[in-house]
This record gives structure tokens, C-alpha cells and sequence, in this order.
């Protein structure tokens, strides 16, 4: 008897690209339900279908054009305008405008890239470091202070610019590193609570050092010299803000990617991360790698700062990564989001740095706040956070422990 | 009751762990699931006791078809089991964890406390099961905790026992008791599945043996059949149970332990003042009942574990306290007790466990950059080399069996140059074919003149193994004696008797 086979749906392979992908989705259509429920006009639309007959298909109308304006606007906003982009190709002019949403998207996406790797590391390593915002802070003030003070040719001066970030942030993510290693102190306390010390630290630069703005109260501070300036790449002109630290972002990717898959170090930081007592045990020292991982961390982390300084902002106010613009902070969910791998992270951030940019022009367009942004963007954590429920959802068969589930769990260690 | 597992078959995916298995348990009988590690004789429980259901085939009691669908169908059916890792409470009392889902309760639905008490001493006198009522389960040596485990389901009314592996966690006096306890359950009509892969114990206890292999049964066997032929059924070609070991003269002193002292996790001095030596082409053995401080004296030889006074000589070089790092340099070939725990990394590779403690020397990095080619390289050889059975050598650990798992801890171990080989309960969990494997490779590493110090509880692994056995008790060393020692003599220097005593008893 032949034997019919049921249309599956279950046999696609739960792979965490997958649930990574359909988690964007549901993160999509969170926003849509949440653009639904706060317009008035379409709430009213629905209000009243049943008066008269057209009603119902008025309010479907209402709904999708209502979700797909803003969903437009959100990217056309941030990856490419074709109108714009037809206009340019046709007439070869306005070039620039075509170019405007994907050089903002990059733009916000260089530092994010940078702080997410390292805040990656540290999670392949089990270690979870919180302070990835403090310490780039940190590398910002450090970065500044050198970029505006010091007298050097450019050639010199942006590395100096860039290393003395670094530092700043290796000093900041050492101080979680050692406690941990000598004191067994919990690196999440100890970094939730360093943030706040190094923002109001921030504040006090701010105010009471030559760092500040000459004849200004305003905590506010002076700008970069030119030469430590990372230019635009298409030049000044264009009004492109993309800039060379979008470089340093690629060299910290292939650097991230040789550490974690290459390099001896790397390998024993995973062991590590993956069972310290087997690592302890193959003559691994748990207090190098705490100390080691959170050096490059805080690092990576301070690197990030100055990079956001001296590609776009060029000068430090009181709200440096302070609120939104916290790039440490969203660089746990984008290393969540990325698995914790230098790929995976470039795509995660590059999806962040969209909404985000994406999200004023939705505002500016169709009066949506940007909030909509950073709703979309927790949903989308929260499902990948949840694979049990994206697999569920989307009937794929399990696979084994994944990536997403080994980054998020480990708190009680 | 009559269970009657009738053409089980059971797949996972194209994976088939039961193949049209059939085994009748009669009342009053103990029957024995004998099989390798992965033949398939957990999922024919799980599918008798509700957990897994069967892809085709039947199950009857007393006769009748049922189907369960839940454990707790099979356990209304009077069908009880007790798992390798025990289900208990430990904060609890032995008789709240018995009674726990079905207490008799007082007036105001309090806990009637006596009464519970009362039951557990009735069944403990029923089936010789002796049991404090009122300990804490925590405080409960193994053994009694597996009683525990027994009272639950006959509370529950269970005719039929499934004892999976009961054995693989008790002391050579625990599994006697045990073996006391089913004789006089058997007689008080319960029907008992004992599922093991140990021959000894499944000759002694045994009414009726069923052999699996692979998923499929290939055939039945008599306890009055020797262990040979239960091997060899078993395994599917003949088996090698005793090692073959030639005389062999020691020579220098490799490993040097001198008054030994170590503190265990509470504080409490585990090792006692443990002198012992071994040389190079002698294989030592350290018997002993487990937790008398053979697990913290592994630790500190292997680093991992601060030492309070005495001394570790490795190769002549005084290494007291050195660095887990330290000790491997010099030499120290180390199998883990807990291998999963302290001897791999699950979620990586074949390859990456191979060169776990490694991962720096040539050729396997150069100036810090990983060679996987190199890496690559040495899995094959070493898969090939120890036959490690897995797809690949990018394959992650995990998907091994336990005793392949253990086969990449000794390749690892003894495929760099070594002082000493400490292996630490080294064929714990594995199948007859694993164990007569690890055995012969450490007997060939002996042979070829490596010192190695085996800890064991079981018994035939120590007299197997050793050319010399030292028996521990309470953190210290009780006798130094011939691997021609009686089994009762050892047996009296484990609970702590002198070798005077113990010869003269």
C-alpha cells in the first residue's frame, strides 16, 4: 500500500539563523500591532465597521496603509529611497541624497559594531560584561582628551587619538576584571554600578577640567584637533557622514574572528566559558582569562567611544551614550542577537542602527514616534531570547542546545 | 503480574533503538536486560513506563493490551521504577519523600506524620528494606537512598520493579544488600526488570536473561552461563574479561606522595597522611569505598586542589601545590573522575577535546595562531588510533557514547609524553567492550614502561589492574597489598581494618 506522506511543516530545521530571522519578523509585526493600537484614525476606522457596509474593508485599508507607510518610511529612511536612488541613476545628480539613509545607517552602526564584538567576547568567555557603556565612556573622555590637546600631524595623531581610547577602556573593564579574579566579586554588579560612577565621572570632566569648552558653564567639551578627526569618506561635501571608523569596525570584525576561531588565546577563552572546571583542570588559569577577557572587552569597548567621537560627534557633552544613546547597553542585546559571533553581530547591529535611523525619519514623516524603534527592536530580543516560543510559532523542528540559549543563561555562575 | 512486551519497535528519526523487542516478565521473576551502553534498554523501559511511545508493537499486563500514555498510567498499572539519578528530596525526610503526592493527612488537611512513619516501617519489614523513616534523604548514604527510591514505588503499589543500572552508583556491600532486597522482594511476589551491563551481578540475581544488542534482542540466556558467553552475546564477538599482564620488574620511582594532607570543600582533612609511590612500568591500584578521599587526592596531584602539608614528587621534582599548568608540563597524564564535569567540553568538537590541554604546543599552534590542520590531523590518528567511534572528528563530544567520550580522554592523555598516568574511576559507566578496551591500553602503557595510578571502587577493576593495591579508608592509606589478595581481606581494609587484622579474619 503506498504510503501518502504528510506535508510536514516541522521537517525545516530550526537553525538559530532561522529562529534569529523569524524573530526579526515577529519583532515587525509587534511594531505593526503597536502602530495599530496608537492611531487614533484607524482605531476609529475599526470603531466603526459595523455602521455601514464599506466599513470593515475601510478599516483593513486604513490598517495597511497605516502599517505599511510607516514600515516604508522606516526604509526608505535608512537603507535607500527609490525615488531618490532612480532620480540619481537617470540624471547621475543627487548622488548624495540617494546615498544619505544607508551612510547614516552605517554611520551608527561603526561604533555599535565595535562595542558588541567585545561585549561578544566576553559573553563566548561567560563572562558577562554590563559595563561595556561605562567603559566606552571612558575611552571617549580618554580619546578626547588626547585628540584635543596633543599637537601632531594626523598620520600620528589619529592612532594616538584611537590607542588612548583603547586604554581608557582597558582601565575601566580592568577594574571588574581584577575584583572578580581576587575577590570572586560578580562582574554584573560590579559593572551596572561602575556605569553610574563613570557617568556622573563624565559629568565632573565635563565641569571641572580643561577638558571643557573654554568660557563655557555647560558641560560640554572642547573639540577634536582636525587631525584627529576620522574624515567622511566621501568627502565633507557630500554631506555623507559615513566615515573611516567604519575601517576600524571591518578590522575589529576580521580581528574578532581570527581571536575566537584562530588563535590559542581564543580557544582557551572558550573552554573557559564553555566549562571552567574542565578548563581549570587542562591548566587554564580562570583568573588570566577574567582579567584577559575583560582587558580586551573594556577595550573593544573604549575603542567604541572615541570611534563615535572622532567619526561623528567630535566633541563630548553630558549626554555621551547617556539614555538612547547608550551604545554599550544596546551592544548586549546586539551581541545577544548576533550569537555572539563577529558576523552575527555585524548583521545585528546594522538591523539596530536601521530602526533606529529608519525610526526618526518614520517620525518626521508620518508623526509615529521613534519609541516605535526601540519597541520593535526589544520584541525582536525578546524572541530571540525565547527560542522555544520562535520554533512554536513557527513549527520548526528542534535542533540541539543553540547558541542564543548558551548566551543567555549563566547568571547563577 | 505478567508483563508482556510484545514487537516493541521504537525510532528517532532513521535511528531505530528498538527493533521489534519482545520480553515476557513472569510474576515472581527477575529479569535481566543485559546490554552495551546504547543498545537500547533505557528506551524500552521509557516506552514500558509511559515516557516514549512505541512506533508499533503492544504491551500487555496480565493479557490485556494497554497504552500508556504517561508515567503516571504505568505507575497506576502497578508498574515502578527507579531511575540511575534518584528523584528525591533532599531536604525532606525518608518518609515525606515515599509518601510525597499521596500524604495521609489529618484533620485540617495536616500531614498525618506517624502514619506515614508507620507505613515505611511496615514495608520496611515486608521486604527487609531497613529504613529510617524519619532521616533526611540528604544525610542518607547512596545505598539507602536507592531504598528510598524502592519504598516510593511499592507504595505505590508497584508488582513490577524496573531497577535501571541500580548498581553503577553502590559500594561492593551496597550492591549486596540490594542483591538481599530483590531476593526477598522476588519472594514476596513483585516482579523485578534489572537492567545492567554487569556480568557478575546479573549471574548472581538473575532468573532469566535477555540479551539486546543494537536495538534487536539476540537471544535469551541461563544464569549458570558463563560470564564469557554473556560477553560475547553481549558484544557480538568474543571478549577478553581478564587481562593478560606478564610480570614485569618496576623501575624508578615516578611519583612520589609523602604524608599528604588535603582538605576537602567543608575543611575537613579528606587525605590524611597518604605516602605512596609509584614506578615507572607498574600499575598501582587505589581501592576504596567512594568518598574516602581518593577524589581530593586526584585533585591535588592534578592542581586543582590546595595541599595543607606533605609532599608531590613528579619525576624527582618536588611539585607540591604547583599549578594544574605545572603539573601537566611535567608529565602528569590525568583522567578526570567526572569526565563530562572535568575531562571535556560537550559543545565542542572531537578535535578540540583531543588537544583540550594543549592547544599551544606545536604543532597544533604556532605563535598563537590555532593550526586546525594540525589539529585535524591528530584527531583522525588518534580516532583511528584508540577507535573512537563518531562521524567526524568536527563531530561534537556530546553525540558520543559514554565510553567513546572516556576513549577521548585517554587519547588525549596518552598521546603526549607523560611521568604518570592518574586515571580516576577510569571505566565508570562504560560497557563491557569500553572497559576491556581502557584496560588493555593501560596494561600495553605499562608494559611499555609508564607508571600509572588507577583510583576504583569496583573491585575486579583493582584486582584486574594492579600490581600492587592500596586500599584507602577515611583519608588514609589501610594496607599495601598483592592484587592475590582475597576479595574479603580487601574488602576489611575498605571499611578500615589493618592488614593484620584483616589477614588474620
Amino acid at each position: 500500500m503506498p504510503k501518502f506522506r504528510k506535508p510536514n511543516l516541522r521537517r525545516i530545521s530550526a537553525s538559530p539563523v532561522l529562529v534569529t530571522f523569524f524573530a526579526v519578523a515577529l519583532g515587525l509585526v509587534v511594531g505593526a500591532i503597536v502602530i495599530v493600537v496608537t492611531s487614533t484614525p484607524v482605531l476609529d476606522a475599526w470603531r466603526g465597521i459595523f455602521h455601514s457596509w464599506g466599513a470593515p474593508g475601510h478599516a483593513i485599508n486604513m490598517t495597511f496603509n497605516h502599517v505599511g507607510a510607516a514600515y516604508r518610511d522606516m526604509f526608505t529612511g535608512s537603507i535607500i529611497d527609490p525615488q531618490t536612488f532612480w532620480h540619481a541613476l537617470t540624471s547621475g545628480k543627487g548622488w548624495p541624497a540617494a546615498m544619505t539613509p544607508i551612510s547614516e545607517t552605517l554611520t551608527y552602526a561603526t561604533p555599535l559594531v565595535i562595542a558588541s564584538i567585545g561585549v561578544g567576547i566576553c559573553f563566548q568567555t561567560g563572562i558577562f560584561n554590563i559595563g561595556a557603556n561605562g567603559q566606552a565612556i571612558i575611552g571617549g573622555i580618554a580619546g578626547t582628551a588626547v585628540g584635543a590637546f596633543v599637537h601632531l600631524p594626523t598620520i600620528f595623531l589619529i592612532p594616538i587619538t584611537l590607542a588612548s581610547g583603547i586604554a581608557g577602556g582597558m582601565l575601566a573593564g580592568a577594574i571588574p576584571g581584577l575584583l572578580k579574579a581576587w575577590t570572586g566579586a560578580h562582574e554584573v554588579i560590579v559593572t551596572i554600578m561602575l556605569n553610574y560612577v563613570i557617568a556622573n565621572f563624565l559629568i565632573f570632566t565635563l565641569l571641572s577640567t580643561s577638558l571643557q569648552l573654554p568660557g563655557q558653564q555647560n558641560d560640554l567639551s572642547r573639540t577634536l584637533r582636525p587631525g584627529a578627526i576620522l574624515a567622511p569618506i566621501f568627502g565633507a561635501s557630500t554631506g555623507l557622514r559615513v566615515n573611516y571608523g567604519v575601517f576600524i569596525a571591518i578590522g575589529v570584525v576580521v580581528f574578532a574572528w581570527w581571536f575566537l576561531e584562530r588563535s590559542s588565546l581564543g580557544f582557551e577563552y572558550r573552554v573557559s566559558g564553555a566549562n571552567p572546571n574542565a578548563a581549570r583542570v587542562s591548566g587554564i588559569k580562570p583568573r588570566r582569562v577574567v582579567i584577559g577577557v575583560f582587558l580586551i572587552s573594556g577595550g573593544l569597548s573604549g575603542l567604541a567611544g572615541i570611534t563615535q567621537v572622532a567619526g561623528t560627534t567630535h566633541y563630548i557633552d553630558g549626554g555621551f551614550l547617556i539614555g538612547n544613546a547608550g551604545i554599550g547597553f544596546t551592544a548586549i542585546t546586539v551581541a545577544l542577537l548576533g550569537r555572539n559571533r563577529p558576523m552575527g553581530i555585524v548583521w545585528g547591529s546594522l538591523l539596530f542602527a536601521a530602526l533606529g535611523v529608519g525610526g526618526r525619519s518614520m517620525q518626521a514623516a508620518t508623526g509615529i514616534p521613534l519609541d516605535l524603534a526601540t519597541v520593535i527592536q526589544s520584541a525582536v530580543v525578546l524572541f530571540v531570547a525565547t527560542p522555544a516560543l520562535v520554533k512554536e510559532l513557527f513549527r520548526l523542528r528542534a535542533t540541539s542546545t543553540s547558541a542564543v540559549q548558551l548566551a543567555t543563561q549563566g547568571w547563577s555562575s | 503480574m505478567r508483563v508482556e512486551l510484545r514487537a516493541i519497535t521504537k525510532r528517532f528519526g532513521s535511528f531505530t533503538a528498538n527493533d521489534e523487542i519482545s520480553v515476557t516478565v513472569e510474576p515472581g521473576q527477575i529479569h535481566c536486560l543485559l546490554g552495551e551502553n546504547g543498545a537500547g534498554k533505557s528506551t524500552l523501559m521509557n516506552v514500558l513506563f509511559g515516557l516514549l511511545h512505541p512506533d508499533d508493537g503492544q504491551i500487555l499486563i496480565d493479557g490485556e493490551p494497554v497504552l500508556f500514555t504517561n508515567s503516571g498510567e504505568a505507575v497506576r498499572a502497578g508498574i515502578g521504577m527507579v531511575h540511575q539519578h534518584f528523584m528525591l528530596v533532599p531536604v525532606f525526610s525518608v518518609a515525606e519523600n515515599v509518601v510525597l503526592g499521596f500524604e495521609p493527612t489529618k484533620s485540617f488537611d495536616r500531614v498525618d506524620h506517624a502514619k506515614a512513619n508507620q507505613s515505611i516501617r511496615d514495608a520496611s519489614e515486608r521486604f527487609g528494606l531497613a529504613v529510617d523513616p524519619e532521616a533526611i534523604v540528604e544525610d542518607l548514604p547512596v545505598g539507602i537512598q536507592q531504598r528510598v527510591e524502592i519504598l516510593k514505588a511499592l507504595n505505590h503499589n508497584a508488582e513490577l520493579l524496573i531497577l535501571d543500572e541500580p548498581t553503577a552508583v553502590l559500594t561492593p556491600q551496597e550492591i549486596d544488600a540490594l542483591m538481599e532486597i530483590m531476593r526477598s522482594l522476588k519472594s514476596a511476589g513483585k516482579s523485578i526488570l534489572f537492567i545492567s551491563h554487569k556480568l557478575r551481578e546479573v549471574r548472581e540475581i538473575s532468573d532469566v536473561i535477555t540479551v539486546i544488542r543494537q536495538g534487536r534482542v539476540v537471544g535469551t540466556a541461563q544464569p549458570t552461563d558463563s560470564e564469557a558467553q554473556l560477553a560475547s552475546m553481549m558484544v557480538g564477538r568474543d571478549v577478553i574479561l581478564t587481562v593478560e599482564k606478564e610480570a614485569r620488574e618496576p623501575g624508578d620511582t615516578v611519583l612520589e606522595i609523602r604524608d599528604l594532607v588535603v582538605r576537602d570543600d567543608r575543611g575537613l582533612a579528606a587525605v590524611d597522611g597518604v605516602t605512596l609511590d609509584v614506578h615507572a612500568g607498574e600499575i598501582v591500584a587505589l581501592a576504596g569505598i567512594q568518598g574516602n578521599g581518593q577524589t581530593e587526592l586526584v585533585e591535588a596531584l592534578a592542581g586543582v586542589r590546595r595541599v595543607e602539608s606533605g609532599t608531590i614528587m613528579l619525576g624527582g621534582r618536588d611539585l607540591t601545590n604547583a599549578s594544574p599548568r605545572e603539573m601537566l608540563d611535567a608529565g602528569l597524564g590525568h583522567v578526570p573522575e567526572d569526565r563530562q564535569r572535568d575531562g571535556l567540553v560537550l559543545s565542542m568538537t572531537v578535535a578540540d577535546n583531543l588537544v583540550l590541554n594543549t592547544p599551544r604546543r606545536e604543532p597544533f599552534a604556532h605563535r598563537g595562531t590555532r593550526r586546525l590542520g594540525a589539529v585535524r590531523e591528530n584527531a583522525l590518528n588518534r580516532i583511528k588510533d584508540f577507535d573512537i567511534r563518531t562521524e567526524s572528528p568536527n563531530s561534537l563530544v556530546s553525540s558520543l557514547s559514554g565510553g567513546n567520550q572516556q576513549k577521548v580522554i585517554v587519547a588525549r592523555e596518552l598521546s603526549r609524553p607523560l611521568t604518570v598516568l592518574v586515571a580516576a574511576q577510569p571505566t565508570r559507566g562504560l560497557d563491557v567492550g569500553s572497559i576491556e578496551y581502557v584496560h588493555r591500553q593501560m596494561v600495553h602503557e605499562r608494559n611499555e614502561g609508564q607508571g600509572i595510578l588507577v583510583v576504583s571502587s569496583e573491585l575486579d577493576e583493582v584486582l584486574a589492574l594492579g600490581d600492587r593495591v592500596a586500599v584507602m579508608h577515611k583519608g588514609r592509606i589501610t594496607g599495601i597489598v598483592a592484587p592475590t589478595t582475597s576479595r574479603e581481606t580487601i574488602g576489611l581494609l575498605m571499611t578500615g581494618a589493618t592488614v593484620a587484622e584483616a589477614t588474620h579474619a
